[in-house]
């Protein structure tokens, strides 16, 4: 689980090139630059405020960045803040449980020989190509019928099965957790239950980790799940919250430093959470699927 | 699956998944195992994967399918209890999709936006990962992690940003164009709309592929370099000789998921919606099936239609498997 740096880089490449590489330097430069510019610029349009915004230069900073923080906050009684405590639930939570039952599956998958074991695994993976709407309208309709659509459950249960968390733990118990180590234990009179909650979790805790966030990024991130699952706005995530805001705001520009605001502070988790990904996630877990 | 008479030999730790289709016979032990008990483990561990697949995957398919074979048949004028009821429809949804024109145009248009997308976005990560991949690159990491930082940003909110930057009256690029004197054009209008969308998935796209392309060009072994160095190749010569052949699986695996990303795209065009009047409710194959679903409320033909999209989806991924397969496998021979 080393972090992927330059530094690593063999000395016999650095060696036959001395000078700086500036083709490839400006390249980079000019593609971070691209994927940096909606970033600065949703960074300096949260300090405008209405006037600014459409009478200054978009990369002239503004003085208004306290009053669109209330102005936001004040918006239906906070009902930002709201979309931004429903979206932590559901993509914390949810992650959690993801990763539970991943580690659970993906450990069987991973460390026991029996019938049915490719079969199944192979079943899983193919859920990964179903397109997510056609499972989207009958979970809608299914819910809806146990009348448990609009609610908490909607959006948290649909969430927790990631076909990708179960192949990831798959490979990583395969490659971390000793059979020698399983085989002892049970010499010694471990449980199951036990030997794979003492021993196997300890020991694929990097590999949960990493399906817990790329579950937490991706339940964040979901659209469409809410769009069709939730019609009450007190439940929305931000996602869905900023987008019904932006839908208002088309008939009143005035809401569109509202929506700029909160564009900008429901991103920071995610560019924090990614920061520690960054220095967390081992690559290779990543491209697992590539080098096989 | 429980109800499989197993041995009690039949629980077998197997190797990092070295056989991969090691059934329980092929690894049987030649004395027995000292304890029978704990051989339905990996079936207990499965349950709530097996659970949560069967309920929110295989039953919503199932429904979906009972639902796209079915219709509402509404007696006298439709009123009263037992006035609309669900008979037995055939194929006449299926029929109804394929003359859908306007299901057909969403399809076009997703094509016409995977054009765009798919070269560009993956050659970009291409591009990108052989610079990273340059020695002696300056400001390599931070340009990688700049240019995977837009992976953090949720779809929805990309969509929302660029649709700002493309407002003319908040832009900086109409702003720079009107300084400048130069005609501004309509980003939401037309065939534009087509590169505004296509702009938002590659700025969100690149980052991630790049990464996974770059991590496969790192594990190549630096003595490769050296070999053809010593027979005198340039780092373009070896850039373009070596480099792309070896990450070509890595390419495939991209590609591949973004045809399928491409087949969904439902979030950028439904957060441009508010921003636009010429974005029709059926621009994409999903925003049809939503359409039909919610808006239309026909969710007999919007599951006929899901059905029809997924089974276009499976079609279209395993041709991709099997071309790739066998472009491999020409390759190593």
């Amino acid at each position: 689980m080393t972090p992927l740096t330059l530094t690593a880089d063999t000395t016999g490449r650095a060696a036959t090139a001395r000078r700086t590489a500036w083709v490839p330097t400006i390249v980079l430069i000019l593609g971070a630059l691209y994927c940096l510019i909606p970033i600065a610029w949703v960074v300096i349009a949260a300090t405008k405020d209405r006037s600014e915004l459409f009478s200054t230069f978009t990369f002239a900073p503004g003085s208004g960045f306290l009053q669109n923080l209330s102005d936001l906050t004040d918006y239906r009684d906070g009902i930002f803040w709201r979309w931004m405590a429903n979206s932590a639930f559901y993509a914390g939570f949810g992650a959690l449980l993801s990763a539970a039952v991943s580690a659970a599956g993906g450990y069987a998958l991973g460390r026991f020989a029996f019938r049915g074991r490719e079969a199944i695994f192979k079943m899983i993976l193919a859920g990964v190509l179903v397109p997510s709407v056609v499972l989207a309208v009958p979970q809608y309709l299914l819910l809806s019928k146990l009348g448990m659509a609009d609610s908490y459950w909607s959006m948290l249960l649909p969430s927790i099965l990631s076909p990708y968390g179960v192949y990831l733990v798959r490979i990583y118990a395969a490659a971390s957790v000793p059979a020698e180590l399983m085989e002892a234990a049970r010499m010694d009179g471990a449980s199951e239950w036990r030997i794979f909650s003492r021993i196997a979790v300890p020991m694929m805790m990097p590999g949960l980790i990493t399906v817990f966030l790329f579950q937490f990024v991706g339940i964040w991130n979901n659209f469409l799940l809410p769009y069709v699952m939730l019609a009450d706005d007190e439940k929305f995530p931000i996602t869905l919250g900023l987008y019904t805001l932006l839908a208002q705001g088309a008939s009143q520009p005035a809401l569109y430093t509202l929506v700029i605001t909160g564009c900008l502070l429901a991103i920071l988790p995610l560019i924090g959470l990614f920061l520690v990904i960054q220095r967390f996630w081992s690559l290779d877990l990543l491209s697992g699927s590539v080098k096989a | 699956m429980t109800s499989a008479p197993l041995q009690g030999s039949d629980l077998i730790e197997v190797g990092p998944l070295a056989d991969g289709t090691g059934t329980a016979q092929s690894v049987r032990p030649s004395r027995p195992r000292p304890r029978r008990r704990g051989r339905s483990a990996p079936y207990w561990f499965l349950v709530p994967t097996l659970t949560l697949f069967a309920a929110f995957t295989v039953v919503p398919i199932g429904y979906a399918i009972w639902l796209s074979l079915h219709k509402v048949q509404v007696k006298g004028i439709g009123l009263g209890k037992g006035a609309r009821a669900q008979v037995w429809n055939g194929i006449g949804n299926y029929t109804d999709v394929l003359k859908d024109s306007e299901f057909g145009h969403s399809v076009l248009r997703a094509f016409g936006y995977g054009l765009i997308v798919i070269p560009t976005m993956l050659g970009l990560a291409l591009l990108f990962a052989l610079m990273l991949d340059t020695p002696k690159a300056r400001s390599a990491p931070f340009a990688r992690l700049m240019i995977f930082l837009p992976y953090a940003v949720p779809g929805i909110i990309a969509a929302l940003m660029w649709g700002f930057l493309y407002l003319p009256d908040v832009s900086p690029f109409s702003y720079l164009l009107d300084k400048f004197g130069l005609p501004q054009p309509d980003l939401f209008d037309g065939g534009n709309l087509y590169l505004s969308f296509a702009n938002i998935a590659v700025w969100g796209g690149t980052g991630f592929n790049m990464i996974v392309i770059y991590t496969a060009l790192r594990a190549i072994p630096p003595e490769i370099y050296e070999a053809a160095r010593i027979d005198g190749a340039t780092d373009l010569g070896i850039a373009l000789k070596i480099k792309i052949p070896i990450v070509m699986p890595s390419l495939v695996l991209t590609f591949f998921f973004s045809v399928i990303a491409t087949l969904q795209v439902f979030t950028e065009p439904m957060a441009l919606k508010p921003l636009t009047n010429g974005l029709p409710s059926s621009w994409s194959p999903l925003m049809a099936i939503y359409d039909k679903a919610f808006l239309q409320s026909d969710i007999y033909g919007a599951s006929a239609t899901a059905v029809v999209l997924a089974l276009a989806t499976f079609v279209l991924s395993f041709t991709l498997l099997r071309i790739s397969d066998r472009y491999t496998r020409e390759d190593r021979a």
